[in-house]
């Protein structure tokens, strides 16, 4: 069993020797899953989905997001909804990956307010749809006032159709101040409930505030501008693993879709058990998207 | 979701000496680049420096203090986003 341990990157071969020894697959595959919660696949290959599903992912979750460029009109979000509600879905099929999206007008084109409520209004002929968890990625970018109202006008969607909420909190200089801002504007919505919340991309210096609020709190694994797997396993270790998940948010910049499962593999070598390894890549986002009532596996 | 089993204790020096010496190395060499280049004038080098600092501090939060010393400390929202990206260092 211990070269089972080993590696994810490896599965076909492990399962390979692990079958040859005659043991159940099924334990290989339970000690090999994890779950990408934040991956924007539209910006990925066919082969990455390849690569993921090897090394044992079982199920992606595509918040909408900015494309890398601005759209121009509300038409063009009503094709990028079908395309993370619809097309994604039977790309990820084909490998055996579930895959299930979130839906919002992403605080970098929310600064074109009369755009953004145009795309709100899009959100409700969607949200039926049996792979939408919820409202996300909403949050703010470089901490505006549009950026805030539009921010706030998605978390009533959220009160109102009583989804679950995925918040992106603002890159390098502006996180900390981003952070608080959404924080304290969550505070306005009383039903809306913490443990419903997840603030993604934390660091150092916003996890305990996130946490410590009752949210769910993300870790991105991102090269340079957010985390790596070590500073991300140090946090992990600090506030025992409990309502975090981590995500490599692979998109149209450089980031790699495998983050997740090379973490798993820095935890092995820090030691981790098998069993707590499972609880971040897998146990905890299935506890919290759970709570969607789709999220089935 | 509490029960938290504490990882089994390993050499974290042997696992990240090298990696952490090689950056340390980066950035030295960093420093000398932009000096070399008459650029050290720049806020981002000075932020840098300002953080530097705060590695000899004793408790192991040093992290934390390295991106609160990047971070905007003003609690107001800005009135309007005029540019889409961040600098990595808050200009004052
Ligand atoms: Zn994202």
């Amino acid at each position: 069993m211990t070269v089972v341990f080993q590696t994810a990157a490896f599965a076909p071969a492990l399962i390979t020797i692990v079958n040859e020894c005659k043991q159940p697959s099924t334990i290989v595959k339970s000690l090999m899953n994890y779950i990408e919660p934040h991956g924007h696949m539209v910006s990925r290959t066919t082969d990455d989905y390849e690569r993921m599903a090897l090394a044992g992912c079982q199920a992606i979750c595509e918040p909408a997001f900015w494309a890398g460029f601005d759209r121009a009109s509300a038409d063009g979000f009503y094709d990028y909804f079908r395309q993370i509600t619809e097309y994604e879905p039977k790309r990820a099929a084909r490998f055996g990956i579930k895959h299930f999206s979130w839906l919002c007008i992403n605080p970098k084109e929310a600064e074109d307010t009369k755009l953004a409520e145009e795309v709100i209004g899009l959100i409700p002929q969607f949200i039926d749809k049996p792979g939408v968890l919820g409202i996300g990625e909403i949050g703010l970018n470089k901490n505006s006032r549009n950026e805030l109202r539009i921010f706030e006008q998605h978390v009533q969607v959220a009160q109102d159709y009583d989804q679950l909420v995925l918040i992106h909190t603002p890159h390098l200089e502006d996180k900390l101040k981003g952070t608080r801002l959404i924080v304290d504007a969550l505070k306005n919505f009383p039903k809306i409930k913490p443990e419903r919340v997840i603030i993604d991309h934390v660091e150092e210096h916003t996890i305990d505030h996130v946490l410590d609020q009752g949210f769910w709190a993300g870790i991105t694994l991102y090269p340079e501008s957010k985390c790596t797997p070590n500073r991300a396993i140090d946090m992990l270790e600090h506030r025992h693993a409990e309502r975090i998940w981590m995500n490599s948010a692979c998109d149209w910049g450089i980031s790699d879709p495998l983050a997740v499962p090379k973490t798993m593999q820095v935890m092995r070598q820090r030691g981790w058990t098998a069993e707590m390894i499972q609880r971040v890549a897998y146990e905890n986002p299935v506890a919290f998207m759970g709570q969607s009532g789709k999220f089935h596996l | 979701m509490s029960d938290w089993t504490p990882p089994s204790t390993v050499n974290l020096v042997d696992l990240g000496f090298m990696d952490a010496r090689s950056k340390l190395i980066d950035l030295a060499a960093f420093l000398d680049r932009v000096q070399r280049a008459n650029q050290t004038d720049d806020f981002r080098v000075q932020a840098l420096k300002n953080a530097i600092a705060l590695l000899s501090l004793d408790q192991p939060t040093r992290a934390k203090e390295v991106l609160l010393s990047f971070s905007d400390p003003s609690t107001e929202p800005i009135e309007k986003a005029t540019m889409q990206g961040a600098i990595g260092a808050y200009r004052g």
